[in-house]
């Protein structure tokens, strides 16, 4: 008796990668299939984290401790208006670290210049703000000052980013004015746009002692920006409305803006799950594409695999060598996929000036995938492939 | 060494390419197999390698009736004992001479360093020492053959069956192979030459005549 056959483990290999050698151009586009399908769903999966990273940290550094109340609906449905003196309520609650507020001022709207028809407002709101607005929502001077305790009693505004862009006012300049609410106020500063409280963006912002003054300001409220402890938000939050209107708490409004940036980051969490369907998809079209090239193979190869049964090999050795060669090709496209998509969010987060974050379990998991499709792809053309009789594969010997 | 035994061979649709066919080969021999094409030459060649079963009949290769060995055994038998050489050579493209005579122990488990070595070996016997690093196309169609004899004994086969060895080559590049062979059976390995050339089969020391898929001498 003969020893059996043996086909060693690294030459399982060695036979399988044969096959991708001596056609390079085809595996090459067929590793390319798979390749795109891992590279979407990588970049998929890399960008939704990178710019789930990127909130984390802006929320780590505006905070998620700021609540806004605003006046709610009463039960006749007419809009109802904050007390005078809520502001100073809400500052009396223990865990409330600081507190601000801002009054629409409906009938005041600004413009560049007198001359601009008064139905040209621009969709800009005029405020009046306390003067320790930005320390609270957590707004920056891109420009020029903010209002102190003197300018807040003379007309001086300062604009929101977005504010600032439709009235033309590109630098703050000594004798930059707009007319606000019937008379020139000066410009005195603009704003970096406030992610928490994108309403400020197009609001051009007055003294409180001015507005009442000269713009016929009643006082209340219409905004009340509250921090927070941190470990108190849910606290305070329950019982803002209370303080805030102890005789209607049912008219007051509370939100938190922190939560519209996770829920928008929730949408597009579902955007992502769709595009990865689709990455799928295309990662499915790539494994036939493996399939098809390997049934190819083989049939290109009868001669190849009658030589190796004459040389000793059994079935199943051809069978091991067709999956071999099945594995590697879409392995290759795999890392290879996995290489393309870390590079694409990379670029995509740079772009967006996020922080690049691509998660292990993506790669690890796309190569697997890759694994897999190739194993899939290569076992019905491995079985045609052992099947093929020595003689018939032989020829016309 | 090789007994066929009321060999007959009937394929899918009814050709009948053996039938009846009683052979007997004792080790050592130097046996041409000849007769004209669709003889049922090729068919006696494949029985005699283990590459097909009989329909009828049985056929026993160094002991082993192939009617009774499993897939995997047949497999060793083909790599263990028997070295085919075929008329197209059937070398890899592209592949080193030396890598290609490797491959003739690949199902042997053995591992590269020393397939290599052996190849090398086997490509001195047969006289391509020189050609160690060659690509089949870089080499003539008498090299090309001489590689595939060095591949068939690479692992030292007691059988070595030639299909047409000649089919392919020049007549001066054909007599240089049939030099080889004799002198491969002047080792001891028991050498079946398949041929329709009468001229080859007469330098040979042994004829069986193959006619309608019967012996006819």
């Amino acid at each position: 008796m003969n020893a059996l056959s043996r086909l060693l483990p690294r030459d399982v290999v060695r036979v399988g990668a044969v096959g991708l050698r001596t056609r390079p151009l085809r595996v090459l586009l067929s590793a390319v299939g798979v390749a795109i399908g891992i590279a979407a769903m990588v970049c998929v999966v890399g960008v939704a984290s990178s710019s789930r990273e990127s909130l984390d940290r802006q929320l780590a550094l505006l905070g998620t401790n700021l609540l806004t109340v605003g006046p709610g609906h009463s039960v006749g449905g007419e809009s109802s208006h904050l007390p005078v003196d809520a502001v100073a309520m809400i500052g009396r609650i223990g865990p409330v670290t600081s507190v601000t507020a801002t009054a629409t001022l409906a009938g005041a709207h600004v413009y560049r210049s007198d001359r601009v028809p008064p139905a040209e407002t621009g969709n800009i709101t005029t405020l009046a703000t306390r003067n320790d607005l930005p320390d609270t929502v957590g707004a920056t001077i891109a420009d020029g000052a903010w209002l102190n305790a003197a300018t807040a009693r003379y007309p001086a505004v300062v604009l929101g980013a977005g504010a600032a862009k439709r009235l033309g006012v590109t630098s703050v300049a000594p004798g930059v004015q707009v007319w606000l609410g019937s008379r020139w106020f000066t410009v005195i500063g603009v704003l970096n746009p406030v992610v928490l409280v994108p309403e400020l963006d197009y609001a051009a912002l007055v003294g409180w002692p001015v507005a009442v003054s000269e713009l016929d300001f009643d006082g209340y409220p219409t905004k009340i920006y509250a921090r927070t402890l941190d470990e108190a938000v849910g606290a305070v939050r329950t019982n803002l409305a209370a303080t805030a209107n102890p005789e209607h708490p049912s008219e007051v409004a509370v939100s938190r803006p922190s939560d519209a940036l996770v829920a928008k980051d929730a949408a597009d969490t579902t955007l992502s799950a769709l595009l990865l369907g689709l990455g799928a998809v295309a990662l499915l079209v790539g494994g036939v594409g493996v399939a098809n090239t390997m049934v190819i193979s083989v049939l290109e190869r009868r001669s190849e695999i009658g030589l190796r049964r004459a040389l000793g090999a059994t079935r199943h050795h051809i069978r091991l060598q067709f999956l071999a060669e099945s594995l590697l090709l879409s392995t290759l496209g795999g890392v290879g996929g996995v290489l393309l998509g870390i590079l694409a969010s990379a670029a995509y987060s740079n772009y967006q000036t996020w922080p690049v974050v691509v998660p292990a379990w993506a790669t690890i998991g796309g190569v697997l995938a890759t694994v897999l499709i190739g194993v899939c792809a290569g076992v019905y053309p491995a079985w045609r492939a052992a099947r093929i009789s020595p003689t018939e594969a032989l020829g016309a010997s | 060494m090789i007994t066929l035994e009321r060999v007959g061979k009937t394929y899918p649709g009814g050709v009948e390419a053996l039938r009846e066919v009683s052979l007997t080969i004792d080790p050592g021999e130097l046996v041409g197999v000849v007769g004209p094409s669709g003889s049922g030459k090729s068919t006696m060649l494949h029985l005699i390698g283990a590459l097909e079963l009989p329909t009828t009949g049985s056929v026993t290769i160094a002991g082993n009736d192939l009617s009774q060995l499993s897939d995997n055994r047949l497999a060793a038998l083909r790599g263990r004992t028997v070295g085919f050489v075929f008329q197209q050579f059937h070398l890899a493209g592209g592949v080193p001479a030396v890598d290609n005579v490797a491959d003739g122990l690949l199902y042997a488990g053995i591992g590269l360093r020393e397939r290599r070595r052996r190849a090398g070996n086997a490509l001195e016997r047969v006289g391509m020492g020189h050609r160690l690093t060659h690509r089949p196309h870089q080499l003539s169609g008498g090299e090309k053959q001489r590689v595939a004899i060095a591949r068939a004994v690479v692992d030292d086969p007691k059988l070595l069956l030639a299909d047409e060895p000649t089919g392919n080559l020049d007549s001066a590049s054909g007599a240089e192979v049939m030099d080889l062979l004799r002198e491969l059976h002047s080792g001891g390995t028991t050498i079946v030459v398949i041929t329709h050339d009468r001229d080859i089969a007469a330098g040979l020391h042994r004829r069986v005549y193959v006619r309608d898929g019967r012996v006819t001498a």
